[in-house]
């Protein structure tokens, strides 16, 4: 098991210190002028933004203020919503996902994402980790695939806790592990993107730290992006932090001076509370 | 104080009367169906016992047995499950997952009319369509005018199924890269298995009760046959004929045969419930 885990891990710290020497890298992710439509509610309204690899942004603002659907909209998730419509372009790695002929499975095999509400999928927790390497093809023997589903759960720090019950049911573990199983099945396919939906929004403090901890180890290998309604969190686990308002982006700063100093009046006065 | 537990009196009454109220019906439905049950064991019994099960019918004095109608009923419930459940999880499937619009809503409106469509009419079709053109009856005919009762009512119960499973499992699925028709196939159907499997066994036990449409597209035989060019037998066919003739020794065997059709109907029932007990 360790032969196949050792090599990888060295590999990714190679990458990630030549990403640190390199100040200019371009975007991981870059949004221009994005506009979103639920029929006709237009719900996002021209939105750019960069997001650097290896780094976690977080999106905070109000509720139906745009942040679940922005996300949504970098691994075309919202397609599956009837009625939709977007314009604007996002590169992830220069290429326009939304580009006619775009393969949106391959791009949300790139793209992982793990959402509000855990939702495992009923069947054991071995299973679960091992559905996105199956269906993609990724192992080609079951001892590389037991490897793997290992290294997703190690990765998201659940392997101790299940590795005596693998076979047994998903819907047995608790809140807090079903979230982190989640984590562990959207990154047992190594994506590049890691999109986080408010996860540790219905978990309570302990789960929510193990979390929290995590994205702070995950961020090594990982572009991450998440959007939370929990402002400490945000400043927190982020390096760079959005603040959406009424489907606009208001101010995009590197979180801590988004949390001293503001340079929007807007932003300020959400986050001292003012409204929202 | 004197007014507030009045109301409180007054509140406690009505649960009681309510309570009362759901528990008598309650006894009642139950009941009449305890009475059913237990007329026909009563009734059967006297004529059950092993040469009955197995032997195939001979003239009235001579006992004889229903071995053939037992085998009919199977061989028909068995060809009307292959065409029938397939197709009608198919069209729910469709329903639930893959159509849109208005064909999804014509598609949905004939299935509900096909469903109130009397028996007796979906076997002079069948006679129409199958019998007519092959010139004679056959195991053939009975089984499709059964398949065509299934298909309205397993799709319905499927689609329904499938729509109880949670948005978010689709989503998960497909945001791990899953084509959409290994989401469905490998998430969602599996998911809604125990719901889809217990549409099967109301479609199944629906149609093993059906004796219209069998009247004039499998006919009915006094033989042994699994052939399903040929008339065959079936439980609820016999059963007719016994009971419409006019010897006291074969309206015996027809409460007989009905107790057998209705353990077989219990069995299906069980057996189903046993292999899709809920696993995750």
């Amino acid at each position: 098991m360790a032969q196949t885990a050792i090599p990888r891990i060295e590999v990714r710290e190679r990458r990630a210190n030549e990403g640190a020497d390199q100040k200019s890298a371009p975007p991981k992710v870059s949004v221009h002028d994005l506009n979103f439509f639920y029929g006709k509610n237009q719900a996002l309204h021209n939105i750019s933004l960069n997001i650097a690899e290896r780094m976690v942004m977080a999106f905070i603002g109000p509720s139906g203020c745009g942040k679940s659907t922005f996300l949504r909209t970098l691994n075309r998730m919202n397609d599956v919503i009837p009625a939709t419509r977007v314009d604007g372009k996002v590169l992830i790695d220069n290429n326009d996902i939304y580009a006619p002929g775009t393969d949106v499975v391959e791009l949300r095999r790139r793209v992982g994402m793990v959402f509000q509400k855990s939702n495992p999928f009923p069947k054991s927790i071995f299973d679960n980790v091992a559905y996105g390497l199956r269906i993609n093809r990724i192992t080609k023997s079951s001892s590389e695939l037991s490897d793997r589903v290992q290294q997703a759960l190690e990765d998201a720090a659940l392997w101790t806790e299940v590795k005596d019950r693998l076979k047994t049911s998903a819907l047995s573990l608790s809140g807090g592990q079903q979230q982190r199983l989640c984590i562990a099945r959207a990154l047992a396919i190594r994506p590049d993107v890691l999109l986080m939906d408010e996860p540790a929004s219905a978990l309570d403090p302990i789960a929510t730290s193990k979390i929290e901890e995590l994205i702070f180890d995950l961020k090594k290998q990982y572009t991450i992006v998440i959007v939370t309604h929990n402002m400490q969190q945000a400043a927190r686990v982020s390096d760079t932090t959005a603040f959406f308002l009424l489907g606009k982006l208001i101010e995009v700063n590197a979180t801590e001076k988004m949390f001293t100093a503001p340079d929007e009046k807007l932003t300020e006065d959400y986050i001292t509370g003012r409204f929202g | 104080m004197m007014a507030v537990a009045r109301v409180d009196q007054m509140r406690k009454s009505i649960s009681a009367v309510m309570t009362t109220g759901t528990a008598v019906c309650t006894f009642a439905a139950v009941g009449i169906l305890l009475v059913i049950l237990s007329h026909i064991a009563l009734k059967g019994v006297g004529s059950l016992n092993f040469r009955f099960l197995v032997d195939a019918p001979k003239p009235v004095g001579e006992g004889g047995g229903i071995g053939n109608a037992v085998l009919g009923s199977v061989v028909l419930l068995g060809l009307s499950s292959a065409i029938g459940l397939p197709l009608g999880i198919a069209v729910g499937i469709y329903l639930s997952e893959v159509g849109h619009g208005r064909l999804a809503g014509g598609v949905r409106f004939i299935v509900d009319t096909l469903t109130g469509i009397p028996s007796i009419v979906t076997g002079v079709f069948v006679y129409a369509i199958v019998v007519l053109p092959t010139k004679h009856f056959s195991a053939f005919a009975g089984g499709v005018a059964l398949a065509l009762i299934m298909v309205p009512i397993v799709s319905r119960t499927t689609e329904e199924m499938l729509k109880l499973v949670p948005h978010s499992l689709r989503e998960g699925a497909l945001a791990l890269g899953a084509p959409q028709w290994r989401v469905v196939l490998g998430v969602v159907v599996p998911a809604a298995a125990s719901g889809i499997a217990t549409g099967a066994i109301l479609a199944v036990a629906r149609v093993s009760g059906e004796t219209a449409p069998l009247l004039f597209t499998a006919f009915g035989s006094r033989f042994f046959s699994t052939d399903l060019n040929q008339p065959i037998a079936s439980l609820t066919v016999q059963i007719y004929n016994y009971a419409i003739s006019p010897y006291d020794e074969w309206h015996a065997q027809a409460w007989a045969a009905t107790l057998v059709l209705m353990t077989l109907i219990l069995g299906i029932n069980i057996v189903v419930r046993i292999l899709t007990r809920r696993r995750f």
